[in-house]
């Protein structure tokens, strides 16, 4: 039975059978991984003969690739990897039952003042969902004006075509050892095109068609913004994300054709069980814009760096990122920013908070290729520590073959001081709302960037995590 | 009733934490509803360590003897739950919040004096906010910058006397606002403690400060001399003009004595 032990431990294995029905039989398949269980995956999502063969090719590379030794710790990753079970049909994921999700977890909803039916979905419970009348009057606008915005699965049945066209040309499968399983095992996500020309002024928020497909353990997105498009994906919440898997590695795949702008905002809040390693990079084609805005909260470990190549002239890459290693957690994030023309630009703007015996990393790579002439690159970390064993350290990778590139690196940490603390003590506020207030300042400059809905949970999320880190 | 002191200092001993040497060394004062009382003194004397142990300043603790602010025993409370029942502090130094604006600082102060479950009214906050800076002459967009962030000296000492102004306190320490000030800041910190002053006479100050130059701008019921961690002397504000003219050497020389 869930106890508050699952969340906070390793203690999910017995967990695993908590949503299994007794007259309805779960298709997964088993754990560990093989040829045979991607062969497994691929037929039950009916692929065409393509895409078996690049999972397979995929799994080769993934098997042949070594673990990381760099970021963070990954020793324990592969005993957590042999007892996955790579697929899990996702109808029956639904079947999970509201009085089964721990109860620790749904006090945090609660006072996080998440919807009752917002709180069934970041739990993993299938339900109908509100909002589904909104996201059906704009999936209609949306059709209206040629922009397809569907799961991933859908997306290759739907579009062929479109999707063999760019699936895997960001990123490879041969890119890293788990852009390489995310090839061969990945299920679920999103798969989003937009004609060239439109303009979104409703961002596309990935949960409003979750309710079809919940967010997978290996999601994969690929998103094509066509020339002179402007549109903005959300993805994921602040409330955390309850799940019986302690694993997730995704692939976000975007492509910014010529003068188009993008922004992709993800926050998430992981289980401080969960290995979270995702790769997620965008090609920025000439006088086209793409902006990252990613918050990472939870998890054991996060291993994340989203990239903006910027491949055209005149191409702009942002990287907005906050992340919050509590105790015991290790978020090792940051950016890349790669310039291939000539005056590309691109800008990171990077704030970590480390709080107990959190641990966070900021690792970054700007490179500048030759030839990339009057390329300008600006990198900004920040990190504020708030106890004496709250760690972080700094890993900038530059790299410039071009003489005329301009790029600055800034680094700062600072330490929730005793006098500040005092300061805003004397005026009224007790140490915990002090220490939050010194918090949400200091990610400011980022949060003011998130749509209001997301900020204020955020805020809400900080306060919360602030209670009793004091003292 | 109204001879009763708003704060009771009696026989109070001080020190840096964790250091042996006293900087106060029997301090005695009692400050009635309304009273303005100046403390100056030389460098070191213990003027400043005063006004931070009666905020609570974590740095500072009481060696010996007692302060009550209105009956309640001071040296027991946390920094927020003397603030919460009316002492205020202006700094000498305040420091910067990044990103945090002094509306909303301010906004965050007043929510943590209500009850649990109440909320603020936002419209109500922005009004008196409003009402408060107009009374202090201060342009509105003053709220919107980050506490201390960049300011100035001057601004600074501004932002304190907003501070006061919003949270209305029955004891205001001033610890040497003004130092380092031209006379133009001055005057608006000599200002601001008059306007509040005149809006609320019950409000008690308590100004600590090394030059009588602030004095001609706030007049003081009572000034007392601190030399050495003890009040050598406490008089009208004639005391302070006899230090303009003979400075702190007859005290020294009287306690050496």
């Amino acid at each position: 039975m869930p106890s508050n032990e699952v969340i906070h431990g390793l203690g999910l294995d017995d967990y695993k059978f908590g949503f299994v029905t007794d007259s309805e039989p779960v298709f997964r398949t088993r754990p560990g991984l093989d040829a045979d269980v991607v062969r497994q995956i691929s037929a039950r999502k009916d692929e065409p003969e393509w895409m078996l063969k690049r999972r397979l090719k995929a799994l080769r590379i993934y098997d042949a690739k070594p673990m990381p030794q760099w970021g963070g710790d990954l020793s324990e990753l592969q005993e957590t990897l042999d007892q996955t079970y790579f697929y899990v049909k996702p109808q029956e994921q639904m079947e999970r039952s509201w009085d089964d999700v721990p109860e620790n977890i749904k006090q945090t909803f609660e006072r996080l003042g998440i919807p009752e039916a917002e709180r069934r979905l970041l739990a993993g419970v299938g339900a109908q969902y509100d909002s589904e009348m909104v996201y059906h009057s704009l999936k209609e606008e949306w059709e209206s004006r040629g922009v397809i915005f569907d799961s991933i699965e859908d997306g290759l049945k739907n579009h062929p075509e479109l999707f063999r066209e760019h699936f895997g040309t960001v990123i490879p499968a041969a890119d890293n050892k788990f852009a390489a399983l995310n090839s061969a095992v990945w299920s679920g996500g999103s798969f989003v095109y937009i004609p060239p020309g439109v303009e979104l002024e409703t961002p596309l928020q990935a949960y409003f068609r979750v309710n079809q497909e919940r967010l997978g353990q290996f999601e994969r997105t690929l998103i094509i913004a066509g020339e002179g498009s402007r549109a903005h994906y959300i993805e994921g919440c602040t409330a955390p994300v309850y799940s019986t898997d302690s694993f997730h590695s995704g692939v976000i795949e975007i492509i910014v054709n010529r003068d188009a702008r993008f922004r992709y905002t993800t926050i998430q809040n992981w289980s401080n069980n969960m290995y979270n390693l995702v790769t997620q990079r965008a090609l920025v084609h000439q006088g086209a814009h793409m902006e990252w805005l990613d918050g990472n909260l939870g998890s054991k470990l996060t291993m994340k760096y989203p990239s903006c190549y910027l491949m055209g002239e005149g191409a702009h890459g942002e990287i907005l990122s906050i992340a919050y290693a509590g105790d015991g957690q290790h978020q090792d994030t940051g950016g890349k920013v790669i310039h291939v023309a000539p005056n590309t630009s691109s800008s990171i703007v990077s704030k970590s908070i480390s709080k107990g015996t959190g641990r966070s990393s900021y690792r970054g790579l700007c490179k500048v290729y030759d030839g990339a002439s009057n390329a300008k690159s600006n990198v900004e970390c920040d990190a504020l520590l708030i106890n004496e064993t709250s760690r972080t350290d700094t890993f900038p990778y530059i790299e410039i073959d071009e003489k005329s590139a301009s790029v600055g690196h800034e680094a700062t940490v600072s330490k929730v001081g005793d006098e500040q603390l005092f300061y805003l003590m004397s005026r009224g506020m007790d140490e915990a709302e002090a220490m939050a207030l010194i918090v949400r300042g200091f990610i400011e400059p980022i949060a003011k960037e998130l749509p209001l809905e997301y900020a204020v949970e955020l805020n809400r999320l900080i306060e919360l995590e602030m209670e009793g880190s004091v003292g | 009733m109204n001879d009763r002191p708003i704060l009771s200092v009696t026989g109070l001993g001080a020190r840096v934490a964790e250091e042996d040497q006293d900087i106060l060394k029997g301090v005695d004062l009692a400050i009635r509803p309304g009273q303005i009382h100046a403390i100056m003194g030389p460098n070191g004397s213990g003027k400043s360590t005063l006004a931070k142990v009666i905020a609570g300043h974590p740095g500072y603790e009481a060696t010996a003897g007692s302060v009550f602010f209105q009956g309640e025993d001071l040296l027991e409370m946390e920094p927020d739950e003397r603030a919460q029942a009316g002492v205020f502090m202006a700094f000498q130094y305040p420091v910067a919040i990044p990103g945090v604006s002094i509306a909303n600082f301010l906004r965050t102060a007043l929510q943590a004096r209500l009850e649990n479950g109440e909320e603020l009214d936002l419209f109500d906050f922005q009004e008196l906010l409003m009402e408060r800076m107009e009374l202090l002459r201060m342009d509105p967009s003053f709220a919107q910058r980050a506490v201390n962030d960049g300011f100035s000296g001057g601004e600074k000492k501004r932002n304190e006397i907003l501070q006061m102004a919003v949270l209305k306190p029955a004891l205001a320490v001033m610890d040497e606002t003004d130092s380092g000030l031209d006379i133009d800041a001055l005057k608006v910190v000599a200002h601001g403690v008059n306007t509040l002053k005149a809006e609320n006479p019950g409000m008690s100050v308590l100004l600590i400060t090394h030059y009588q130059r602030m004095l001609n701008y706030i007049t003081p019921d009572v000034v007392h001399v601190m030399v050495n961690g003890r009040i050598a002397e406490s008089g009208g504000p004639e005391v302070a003009l006899g230090l303009e003219e003979q400075g702190y050497e007859k005290y020294r020389r009287a306690q050496v004595a």
